[in-house]
């Protein structure tokens, strides 16, 4: 019997130590693979199926102010500044270490083409530029086609163009 | 007979300074093995399927953290860059290198690249990045000098003394939210304190240090 009960707590012992204090439950975390799972991960949406939040129609272009062209720069530097350079001339980072350059955003070309052109190449990529419809949101897609066009009117304005006010700080 | 011969008395003696020492040594154990590298994971880099480098690619690219992690301001896990990310520049530049092989088979067989985890919390943790991008927590604050990281190492314990460290007195931790990934960012003279920021950012640590903000 006193045998039975040293060899109980001695198993009993080893199995609470096997425990991992609650650190994996059944909670999926994301990236996580299904316990014990050997399937490809994460499994493919179907081609038909739609984000939750997904817009039915792309939105439509909101009115340029102050604020959507704060948002505009931003997006700009993070995702289209290594190769376009932060004044959209082409000359970026990754342009200098080998990538092939892309055009200005100050020729006559892209000044006279409509901003649902830069939505557009947002969307669906351009040549061998790859799509950025998985980094850019919608919304955001219209932010950064309308501060594009603030770089190209700054690339092109003169000193007359500025408030009276601001001149003396640029003379 | 006598029971106790007179070597006894060494045999009592041995066993209690054996004792002692024994509760000593385990004592010791407790407070030091928690914390040693070891366990803690510090500095511990794990194989990579590439061996990827934030020092290459954010302090030689000036690349944004969010250029990869793209989820990082509106989720609360930051994400991995998907093989589609890699491959915008890696179809053009080190197209042919042996190192990003896997990469162009996962493209090829669209099948994602799967990368080692650095941190992971247990799973009774609730953790959210979004909120401390929002009130201006630097990355760098959880994940070290990251821009001089050749393959990514652990930099913090992420034990719950450390969360609680930050919770009960956030303020020398934080920044403007415009400087959040500068990977090299120092305060300067110019830079608001950090009294002003956590009004300025509404943090409010009275209820920071709660169980249920991190235990839900
Ligand atoms: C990895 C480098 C790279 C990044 C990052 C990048 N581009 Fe490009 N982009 C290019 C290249 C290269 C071309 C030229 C493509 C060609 O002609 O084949 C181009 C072309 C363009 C064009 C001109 C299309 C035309 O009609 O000639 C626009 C507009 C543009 N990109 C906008 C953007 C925007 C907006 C972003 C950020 C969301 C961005 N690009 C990010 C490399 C890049
Ligand atoms: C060019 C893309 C890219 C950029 C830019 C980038 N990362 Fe990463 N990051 C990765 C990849 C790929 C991994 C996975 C491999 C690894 O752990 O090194 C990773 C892993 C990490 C990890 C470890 C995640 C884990 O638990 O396994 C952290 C933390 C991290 N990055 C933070 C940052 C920060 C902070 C920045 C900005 C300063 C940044 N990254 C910029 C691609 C990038
Ligand atoms: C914005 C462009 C860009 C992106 C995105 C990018 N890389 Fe790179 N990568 C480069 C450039 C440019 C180099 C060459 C580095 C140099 O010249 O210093 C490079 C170099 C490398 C190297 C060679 C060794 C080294 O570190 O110099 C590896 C490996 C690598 N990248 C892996 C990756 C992986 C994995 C990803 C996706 C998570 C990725 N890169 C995303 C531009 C990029
Ligand atoms: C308050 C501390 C803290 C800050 C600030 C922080 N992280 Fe993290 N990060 C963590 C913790 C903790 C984890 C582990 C999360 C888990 O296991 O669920 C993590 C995980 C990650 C991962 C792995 C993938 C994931 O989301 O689980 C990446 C990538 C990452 N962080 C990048 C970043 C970037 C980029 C920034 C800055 C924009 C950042 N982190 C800021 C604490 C932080
Ligand atoms: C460097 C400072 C710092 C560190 C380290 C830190 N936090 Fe935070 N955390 C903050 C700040 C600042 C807030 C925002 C408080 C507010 O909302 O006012 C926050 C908020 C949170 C929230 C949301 C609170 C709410 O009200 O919903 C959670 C959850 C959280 N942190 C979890 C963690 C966990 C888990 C860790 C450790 C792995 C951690 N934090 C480490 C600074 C930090
Ligand atoms: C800021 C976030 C945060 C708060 C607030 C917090 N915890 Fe934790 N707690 C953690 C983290 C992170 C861990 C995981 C530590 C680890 O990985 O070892 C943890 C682990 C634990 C554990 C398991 C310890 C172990 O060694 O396995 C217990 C028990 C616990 N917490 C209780 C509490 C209680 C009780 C409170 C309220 C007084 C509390 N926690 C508040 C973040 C938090």
């Amino acid at each position: 019997m006193k045998r039975r009960s040293a060899i109980a707590l001695v198993g009993l012992t080893l199995a609470l130590a096997a425990c991992d204090n609650m650190a994996n439950q059944a909670r999926r975390n994301p990236y996580e693979l299904p316990y014990g799972s050997q399937e490809n991960w994460p499994v493919m949406p179907l081609a038909t199926a739609v984000a939750r939040d997904e817009p039915l129609k792309p939105p439509s272009p909101p009115p340029v102010t102050m604020a959507l062209l704060e948002r505009g720069r931003q997006r700009f530097d993070i995702n289209c500044s290594p190769c376009h350079g932060r004044l959209g001339e082409g000359d970026g980072m990754i342009v200098q270490r080998g990538f092939p350059r892309p055009p200005s955003y100050n020729i006559d070309r892209l000044r006279n083409v409509p901003s649902q052109h830069f939505y557009d190449v947002i969307t669906h990529g351009y040549g061998i530029m790859y799509s950025y419809a998985d980094r850019v949101e919608p919304t955001d897609r219209w932010a950064v086609a309308a501060y594009i066009r603030a770089l190209q009117a700054s690339a092109s304005a003169s000193l007359a163009d500025v408030p009276p006010d601001k001149q003396k700080a640029l003379q | 007979m006598a029971i106790f011969t007179p070597r006894a008395n060494l045999f009592m003696n041995a066993a209690l300074i054996g004792a002692v020492l024994l509760g000593a040594c385990l004592l010791l154990a407790i407070r030091v093995v928690p914390v040693i590298g070891y366990n803690t994971q510090e500095r511990f880099a794990p194989e990579q399927p590439i061996p990827f480098s934030h020092k290459h690619h954010v302090s030689g690219l000036g690349l944004d953290c969010r250029y990869c992690h793209t989820k990082v301001e509106t989720s609360s896990s930051a994400g991995m860059p998907s093989t589609a990310i890699c491959m915008t520049c890696h179809s053009q530049v080190w197209r042919n290198a042996a190192m990003l092989a896997p990469d162009r088979q996962s493209l090829a067989e669209n099948i994602p690249l799967r990368w080692n985890r650095v941190y992971t919390l247990p799973d009774y943790v609730f953790f959210d990045h979004s909120i401390h991008i929002a009130k201006g927590v630097g990355c760098t604050e959880c994940h070290g000098p990251i821009g001089d990281m050749d393959l990514t190492w652990k930099a913090r314990t992420l034990y719950m003394s450390w969360c609680l460290s930050c919770h009960r007195d956030p303020a020398p931790h934080l920044r403007p939210r415009d400087q959040v990934t500068t990977p090299d960012w120092r305060r300067t003279p110019s830079t608001p304190s950090g009294e002003a920021l956590m009004a300025d950012y509404h943090v409010h640590t009275e209820n920071l240090s709660d169980c249920g903000v991190c235990h839900r």
